[in-house]
């Protein structure tokens, strides 16, 4: 078959590549019938995360029609089903998965033991995501192997097509949960970092959940144009100070509520502290970014809530410690606890509130593959979401 | 929803400048620091176009020397002064060249051999940030045309309208991940 593979940085390749097969019981084969491009992919593409291997079929937000099953499914998936996969990894057995903390799974990764290596425990198994999180072969493919398949998969209602349920998958869960986790209160001005695929979904979900007002900051016009059409109000922070507007939005008192829809490589709108950061990192001082964090910390009102589902991989510097802890301020992240959403949002898709299709500027096939990652990195030609069908 | 095939990304060339381009402020800002650094360089070697001609071991080439210097002055003026500094980079890029050409001669003679070794270090260092610069100019991606924007302007997402769906779903609040409640706001909407 024909799927994306990883084979350095800013080196993504279409090749032909072995079938999968079914390896366990609870495997099922899905035929891949639309997958998209993540900005957590462009951790990846530069290499930012390390765990990848030569080889590596890369995509971890994609749907498609069962094809194969295997004996112990006990009747949750039949073939010709027609599936959203979740890129958490669930098996739905374990204390973390019990409550509902899906992408913290005890089982779904199985080299828990690097990933525990890094982080202290391990964390869930991922599609298409470093070795770390299990080197599970990913869907930007024809056809995936999904394990423990009993639970990780949403059903989807035919009525809908694959680009109106495709990102229950994945971003649109994880603007979802950026927001919940902000607890969102009807008086909140919520502030969210990136204007990327993930801050378009989040939001979408703070205006769903009842924010007074949300404000986007991003440097990007394409991305501030759909930001402002999703009713954000924008800035633009190559040309204004945020700290400044934020407050001005705000009677000087900042924020409630601050989402980083960012994550590890972000721009500073400073060139000195872009260098700063750009030299640590060459010199594997530091692996992330910080620039989004320091932000937030420095603009969000006392007691306010720090909502994190921008990607960090390892080690920053300079957080201002001081400010956040005596600010009073709660920070909650973490990979997307996908199931534990999506049965309620696919309702709202059918209900007509949201339709998160609004997000995808260009499509392709899997051959297009190569040439769409740089044009979603780079955010040529007014890309901001990639969906290839293959 | 609007249908917007994929497209090829438009392919740039070098050359080409286009005000429309929005490169990174961190270029940007590289941009302006080569061209405070053409201006600075431009003054000494007008002023200072005879002695910096002995060093390398060229006592004839002063009026070269001050005429390269207004050529510096210019191309500073020009980067500074210009909305789009993209031309007056590649310009200093060109200028590179013809620098290098003039030292590269010096390297023959004994006596100032060290000098030309010198500047032609300092002028190859320049000569790779400045092409760094001129590509990161050239390739900066496009700003949106005004039907870019009118189509992703219509994007909201919400089939009813931004206002219809305000607070539609405030009744999510998944206790064990909001927090206790003793924690939160006394005025929270329960
Ligand atoms: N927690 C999860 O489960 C989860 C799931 C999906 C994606 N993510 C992460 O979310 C983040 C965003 O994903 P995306 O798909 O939207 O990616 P993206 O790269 O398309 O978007 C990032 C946006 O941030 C903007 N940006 C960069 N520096 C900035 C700064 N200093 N201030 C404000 N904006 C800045 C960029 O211009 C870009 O528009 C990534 O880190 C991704 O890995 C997390
Ligand atoms: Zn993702
Ligand atoms: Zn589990």
């Amino acid at each position: 078959m024909k799927a994306l593979v990883w084979h350095g940085a800013q080196d993504i390749r279409c090749d032909s590549v072995p079938d999968p097969r079914i390896e366990d019981d609870r495997d099922a084969i899905i035929k891949v019938t639309a997958c998209a491009i993540c900005g957590s992919d462009l951790h990846l593409y530069d290499h930012f995360m390390p765990g990848m291997e030569k080889g590596d079929v890369m995509g971890h937000e994609f749907m498609g029609e069962v094809v194969e099953t295997g004996r112990g499914l006990n009747g949750t998936l039949r073939k010709g089903e027609r599936v959203v996969i979740p890129f958490i990894i669930t098996c739905g057995e374990c204390d973390q998965c019990k409550r509902g903390f899906f992408s913290v799974c005890e089982r779904s990764n199985r080299n828990g033991h690097l990933a525990a290596k890094a982080f202290g425990h391990p964390t869930a198994g991922l599609f298409g995501y470093t070795h770390l999180t299990g080197g599970y072969q990913g869907g930007q493919a024809e056809y995936v192997r999904v394990p423990m398949a009993d639970r990780t998969h949403i059903k989807v209602p035919d009525e809908l097509s694959d680009e109106q349920v495709l990102f229950l998958g994945d971003i649109f869960p994880t603007g979802w949960q950026a927001a919940v986790q902000a607890d969102i209160q009807p008086t909140d001005t919520v502030a969210i970092w990136g204007a990327g695929p993930v801050g378009q979904m989040a939001i979408r979900s703070a205006i769903l959940l009842g924010a007074k007002q949300v404000v986007c900051i991003d440097r990007v016009p394409e991305r501030l144009e759909m930001a402002r059409a999703g009713g954000a109000i924008t800035i633009d922070n190559s040309t204004e100070s945020t700290v400044e507007r934020l407050n001005q939005l705000t009677a000087g008192k900042g924020p409630e509520k601050c989402i980083d829809a960012v994550g590890m490589e972000a721009h500073a709108p400073r060139a000195l502290e872009q260098a700063y950061d750009r030299v640590k990192q060459a010199l594997m001082l530091e692996s992330d970014r910080a620039t989004v964090l320091r932000e937030m910390i420095y603009v969000c009102r006392p007691a306010g809530i720090l909502s994190i589902p921008g990607v960090y991989g390892g080690l920053v510097d300079k957080i201002p410690m001081g400010a956040l802890m005596n600010k009073g301020l709660t920070v909650r992240t973490g990979q997307t606890h996908v199931n534990r959403w999506t049965d309620d949002l696919v309702k709202r898709i059918a209900d007509g509130q949201i339709d998160p299709s609004f997000v995808i500027t260009h499509r392709g096939s899997l051959e297009d593959g190569p040439e769409l990652y740089k044009t979603f990195r780079d955010k040529k030609d007014n890309c901001i979401k990639v969906v290839l069908r293959p | 929803m609007p249908a917007s095939p994929s497209r090829p990304a438009p392919s740039a060339h070098p050359l080409t400048s286009d005000r429309r381009r929005r490169p990174d402020p961190t270029t940007l800002q590289v941009a302006r620091g080569l061209g405070w650094f053409s201006l600075a360089l431009g003054v000494a070697e007008v002023t200072c176009g005879d002695a910096i001609a002995r060093w390398l071991g060229m006592p004839r080439s002063g009026p070269l020397v001050r005429a390269y210097g207004v050529r510096e002055i210019v191309q500073g003026a020009g980067i500074l002064g210009s909305q789009d500094p993209t031309p007056w980079i590649w310009a200093r890029v060109a200028g590179d060249g013809l620098d290098i050409a003039t030292v590269l001669p010096g390297l023959a003679d004994d006596r100032h051999r060290g000098n030309a070794l010198f500047a032609l270090a300092a002028l190859g260092g320049v000569t790779a940030l400045d092409v760094l610069c001129a590509q990161g100019l050239s390739h900066a991606p496009l700003n949106p045309s005004e039907a870019v924007r009118a189509d992703y302007g219509r994007r909201s997402g919400f089939p009813k309208g931004v206002e219809a769906m305000r607070g539609v779903a405030n009744d999510v609040r998944p206790m064990d991940i909001i927090g206790p409640e003793a924690m939160r706001p006394w005025t929270s909407a329960a």
